[in-house]
């Protein structure tokens, strides 16, 4: 029954990860990709790794793939552009993914892996703990550097993604809730005795009164 | 009979299959009087009736409405991708049914009582936005998409936040079994300890991940017609209802199992059966849905935004590390088994 499933689960992953490069509209695609993910977390739960499953389901397909989705629509591509260059190009890019494949086989098989944890490792359920708490024991006492290290070098990422994209905007309204929660009503409403029959103008009041101007950052600039 | 069920492939499918309609047909008969316990408190905030034409006190209405519903034409509007435009309702509607399976009702009485259980919840709940994310593509209509992308933003952010929330429980239960949650409740509930910020910032989280008000941006009605489901009608325009009624009891179930004790009862009060007790914290915070829909306008986006990223999330993650420095001084961390 459990090979059935492996079996099930393994087909759809292989005919969604090659849909993923091979169908044309782009949504699609990252569609496809959402699908190849679950069918992993699926595999993951087969060999009993639940952990590893749902991590998988609420950080990928939860996080990372609405993101690509979200990118993903909002372009827009022209496929005939697209696919012009691609004769040239896919050359270099074979070459750099063979590089790739070469650097990972290398460390690979050239990583030496701490005594202790081949107690945990090789087996998604080891026999003495759950596979959450032995995942936990392994990775935050003796691979602590290198998760903080993964840690931060998704944080140098973050930066230099903002540092990349972020501009200066100028004259733009900003709400400053502190500054708004410091207003008094005296600062704000002025009552006045105000004569019958009398209009406006006649009691010297004009509309609007003196306003208080928005929150800016600095005065606004001329825009090119 | 006990062994064909418990020891037979055939008997154990069967035994799932009962067990899923034991908990999903009270849970749909409840989402469908959630709309008229809705219909009716905001009636009350409003100083009006409510619903109170079909059956006796109007309690017929729901099913007026689904019949209603049921005749009604699907229109397929003629630049939408025909498969996924039906496709997401389905998702939205299947997916808030699946996480009906590791809530406990009662002490071990759960569908599945999996070891990652809040894991699962947390995974189905960050789903929940392809629903929403897939029918304002298929639409083809640009209020449908913009409430899309409202969307995907809004629950992304707020789920880190309920992501941190999850993790202080977790710190003070040792596991991640809902079960072992409940349990570890059975003395204080964790509202009532040093985690009641944390319920506060789950509470208002939970508005924005169900996309209910104030944080119904991605349907906003008075800016982007009805968002994401403008273009849907009949059955699939009443899938999203159902999915959103029964996430929100969802939501609800999973805070009263994480800070209100789940089914344990409150004073000593245990003559009653643990089911009542659920069903009656899941009342209370529904109720919270509601009061909060009848008395807060809508946010802005910057400000639902800022929200999120600027006060939640420094403020859970700070809990979290006090309430980690906290066990950890007093020695209190709960030991692996």
């Amino acid at each position: 029954m459990i090979t059935l499933f492996f079996y099930l689960f393994s087909a759809v992953l292989l005919g969604a990860s090659a849909m993923v490069v091979t169908s044309r509209n782009p949504v699609h695609a990252v569609l496809f990709l959402i699908l190849a993910f679950l069918n992993a977390a699926a595999l993951f739960l087969i060999a009993g790794a639940e952990f590893l499953a749902l991590t998988l389901v609420v950080v990928y397909v939860g996080a990372v793939a609405v993101l690509f989705l979200f990118v993903v629509m909002m372009l827009d591509v022209d496929f005939v552009q697209l696919r012009e260059g691609f004769q040239r190009y896919a050359p270099v890019g074979a070459a750099v993914g063979l590089v790739l494949f070469g650097e990972l086989a290398a460390v690979l098989f050239g990583w030496e892996a701490w005594s202790g944890s081949f107690a945990v490792r090789g087996s998604a359920t080891p026999s003495s703990v759950s596979n959450t708490v032995a995942l936990g024991q392994v990775l935050y006492t003796h691979y602590v550097y290198l998760f903080q290290l993964s840690g931060l070098i998704l944080l140098v990422a973050m930066i230099g993604a903002i540092v990349l994209t972020h501009r200066e905007r100028r004259g733009a309204l900003r709400q400053d809730i502190g500054r708004q929660q410091a207003r008094r009503v005296d600062e704000t409403l002025e009552i006045l005795q105000v004569p019958s029959r009398a209009g406006a103008g006649q009691i010297g009041l004009f509309r609007p009164k003196h306003l208080p101007s928005p929150v800016r950052d600095r005065e606004p600039v001329e825009r090119a | 009979m006990r062994d064909f069920f418990l020891h037979t492939e055939v008997g154990s499918g069967l035994l799932t299959l009962f067990e899923t309609l034991g908990i999903l047909v009270p849970v749909l008969i409840l989402m469908a009087y959630s709309t008229y316990f809705e219909r009716k408190a905001l009636g009350a905030f409003q100083l009006r009736l409510g619903p109170n034409r079909v059956g006796w006190f109007g309690l017929a209405q729901p099913f007026a409405d689904a019949v209603k519903v049921f005749t009604k034409e699907t229109i397929i509007p003629a630049g939408a991708n025909r498969f996924l435009f039906l496709l997401a309702p389905s998702i939205t509607f299947i997916l808030a049914c699946m996480a009906w399976a590791v809530i406990p009702v009662q002490n071990g009485w759960a569908v599945a009582n999996i070891n990652v259980g809040i894991l699962y919840l947390f995974a189905i709940s960050s789903l929940g936005v392809y629903g929403i994310i897939i029918a304002g593509w298929a639409s083809n209509s640009k209020y449908a998409f913009l409430g899309a992308m409202r969307s995907a933003a809004q629950m992304v952010s707020y789920e880190v936040s309920i992501g941190f929330v999850l993790v202080s429980v977790l710190l003070c239960v040792g596991s991640l079994n809902l079960n072992d949650i409940v349990l570890a409740q059975s003395r204080h509930w964790f509202a009532f300890t040093p985690l009641f910020p944390m319920f506060i910032v789950f509470l208002i989280s939970m508005l924005a991940e169900t996309n209910r008000a104030p944080f119904d941006l991605p349907e906003g009605e008075s800016e982007i017609v009805a968002g994401f489901f403008v273009e849907y009608s009949a059955m699939a325009f009443a899938l999203f209802y159902l999915g959103e009624y029964t996430n929100m009891i969802m939501m609800s179930a999973f805070a009263s199992i994480l800070f209100l004790g789940g089914w344990q009862a409150p004073f000593g009060l245990t003559f009653i059966p643990g089911v009542f007790w659920l069903l009656a914290k899941i009342s209370l915070i529904m109720f919270f849905f509601f009061w909060v829909r009848a008395t807060f306008p809508r946010y802005r986006y910057d400000q639902l935004m800022r929200l999120g990223w600027k006060v939640f999330l420094p403020l859970s993650l700070l809990w979290l590390v006090l309430t980690a420095g906290f066990l950890e001084f007093f020695h209190m961390l709960p030991r692996s088994s």
